[in-house]
């Protein structure tokens, strides 16, 4: 084999393997060069062959990436909540996303970014507290010092990503507003404007998901110290295809639990309804903590793919985060409560 | 014509995959490179079977016969896209991880629907030479009508892989229905001519073009499949 081929080859098969955590964030090419780089190669593939695929609506036909922007996010702590396992890239973490209300397409959601302008933003603090307040994004952001959060997390469609978030617990604000004995779980809500979230506007099929995108968690669930409101990841703010201008993360949970652009909380008695349980109530349940060995109906979730590794590797018990988290479902059939 | 065409066609048809060695080569096969091999080897099995069946429609359309010779090439390359399809599962994906991929294909109906539209697509690819063709003579337009079965189980396939967003798994669906309800509103025609006037044999006419009558005219002897 010449030498030239055989370092085609070898390009093609690192690129498979490739882990993107090898390389420091200091390290990854200039955002304006992949940009460049990446509208080349779009407006040529596209200009030559996609022609006909756009007819078919083949969006998956290429991988998309768009960069932009960012504010550091100044004095952020580190705690010992992190894992020390290999980060994914920033670029890894801001273009492949699901965020159906930034369109359905991993890609989508970095391309439509744009319209979701995230000031003036508002947080609604409602329900069974007894301090309701409407924070002010900036206000709400300094509400408690800002830490760094690495946390594995699991996409129930069985890949995984290790992400630097920067947040704070979300404890911090559930004591502000001072839940009353009757708040029993917190309902969270996002923003519902189809101008600045284009993938609400009902398609051909109506809407791909009941709008606005709500989730919900347990007191006991929103007040563990795993649980955080995000607002930046990677010492940046948030970007908007990750949940800007602020967003729950909660580790143990499959991913779709995170809700983003998140405008109010409500503290409620009973369960509340949450978006994809309400679509596919046998496929998602209300808990959805990660289990290897609670398949998906259509899928198993015993392993998984971390983005940037070639073998699947085994799906931990809520996501390897049974330690902390374990006692919570004690007695719990988790089988039934998926 | 056609055969001047064939090479030019040829080339088209490698095109997706050109452009997959390219993104491959350069690096640029997104941030899961494994999911997106997936996704676009498969949803091209799907554009090629679709394209296979439309050329008949499409030579009764246009009256232009010729198409026909272009028709094995289509299939072969949905079988070839297949192959890309199948192989990526099973090296990329599950790295020959022969458990997992057996639970797979019988625990979960989507693996099973696209394992199956795989599997007859194999004698439809073997059959597909001269020598076979004429070595099966009557069976192998039946044995080849399987091509149906299998674009439907890929579009099942897409269908029960997807989480919300169903509007792909649908376009492949709307397109393969109308080819459908064309060959079945066809062989109706063409039972119903059978049944009252002509006493022997098909009508013979010769497809003319501009006639669009002759969309669902049935198929002459021989022709056809």
């Amino acid at each position: 084999m010449s030498q030239a081929r055989y370092e085609a080859v070898e390009r093609v098969f690192k690129m498979l393997i490739k882990k993107p955590a090898d390389i420091k964030p200091s390290e990854i090419t200039p955002k304006e060069l992949y940009l460049n780089r990446r509208e080349f190669i779009v407006s040529t593939a596209a200009a030559t062959l996609s022609a006909g695929a756009a007819i078919w609506g083949l969006d998956t036909m290429r991988p998309a990436a768009r960069a932009y922007a960012a504010e550091k996010l100044p004095n952020v702590k580190k705690t010992s909540y992190s894992t020390d396992e290999k980060q994914n890239s920033f670029k890894d973490i801001t273009t492949y996303n699901n965020f159906y209300e930034l369109g359905v397409d991993k890609g989508d959601p970095a391309e439509n970014a744009k319209y979701l302008t995230t000031r003036p933003w508002t947080v609604s603090i409602e329900g069974e507290v007894k301090k309701p307040k409407t924070f002010d994004i900036d206000a709400l952001t300094k509400l408690s010092p800002l830490e760094e959060r690495v946390y594995r997390l699991r996409c129930v469609e069985a890949w995984s990503m290790v992400i630097p978030w920067i947040g704070f617990p979300l404890s911090a604000l559930i004591k502000e507003a001072e839940p009353t004995g009757n708040a029993k779980f917190v309902e969270f809500v996002t923003l519902l404007d189809p101008k600045r979230m284009p993938g609400q506007k009902p398609g051909i099929f109506g809407n791909v998901l009941d709008w606005p995108y709500t989730e919900g968690l347990r007191m006991d669930e929103a007040m563990h110290p795993l649980t955080i409101l995000s607002v930046g990841l990677y010492g940046e703010i948030l970007p908007a295809q990750n949940g800007a201008p602020i967003r729950l993360v909660v580790p143990w949970k499959y991913g779709f639990k995170s809700i983003k652009s998140i405008v109010k909380m409500r503290f409620v008695q009973s369960q509340p309804k949450t978006a994809w349980n309400t679509m596919q109530p046998q496929e998602y349940g209300f808990y959805s903590n990660v289990n290897p060995e609670v398949d998906h109906p259509r899928w198993s979730q015993a392993t998984e793919r971390r983005i940037g590794e070639f073998l699947r590797r085994k799906t931990l018990m809520f996501n390897g985060y049974g330690e902390q988290v374990a006692s919570l479902y004690k007695g719990m059939d988790l089988k039934k409560y998926y | 014509m056609i055969s001047r065409l064939k090479p030019f066609v040829f080339l088209l048809c490698l095109m997706p995959f050109g452009q997959l060695a390219y993104n491959a080569y350069i690096g640029d096969l997104g941030v899961n490179p494994i999911d997106f091999i997936t996704r676009f080897t498969g949803s091209w099995t799907l554009i090629f079977l679709i394209g296979t069946l439309a050329v008949t429609p499409a030579r009764r359309l246009t009256g232009w016969n010729d198409l026909i010779k272009l028709r094995r090439m289509l299939g072969l390359f949905a079988f070839a896209y297949a192959s890309m399809h199948f192989a990526t599962y099973l090296v990329l994906d599950h790295f020959f991880d022969w458990q997992a991929i057996g639970k797979d294909i019988v625990k979960r109906p989507y693996v099973t629907a696209g394992f199956t539209a795989f599997v007859i697509m194999v004698p439809l690819a073997l059959t597909s030479t001269a020598g076979m063709i004429r070595r099966l003579g009557k069976r192998w337009q039946k044995l080849h009508r399987l091509i149906y079965v299998a674009a439907l189980a890929g579009v099942i396939h897409f269908y029960w892989l997807v989480k919300a967003d169903i509007r792909r798994p649908a376009q492949y669906g709307f397109f393969l229905a109308v080819l459908l309800f064309y060959r079945i509103a066809l062989s109706w025609r063409s039972s119903i001519s059978k049944s009252t006037a002509k006493p022997v044999g098909r009508p013979t006419q010769k497809i003319v073009p501009g006639k669009s009558l002759h969309l669902f005219s049935p198929p002459r002897a021989g022709q056809d499949e």
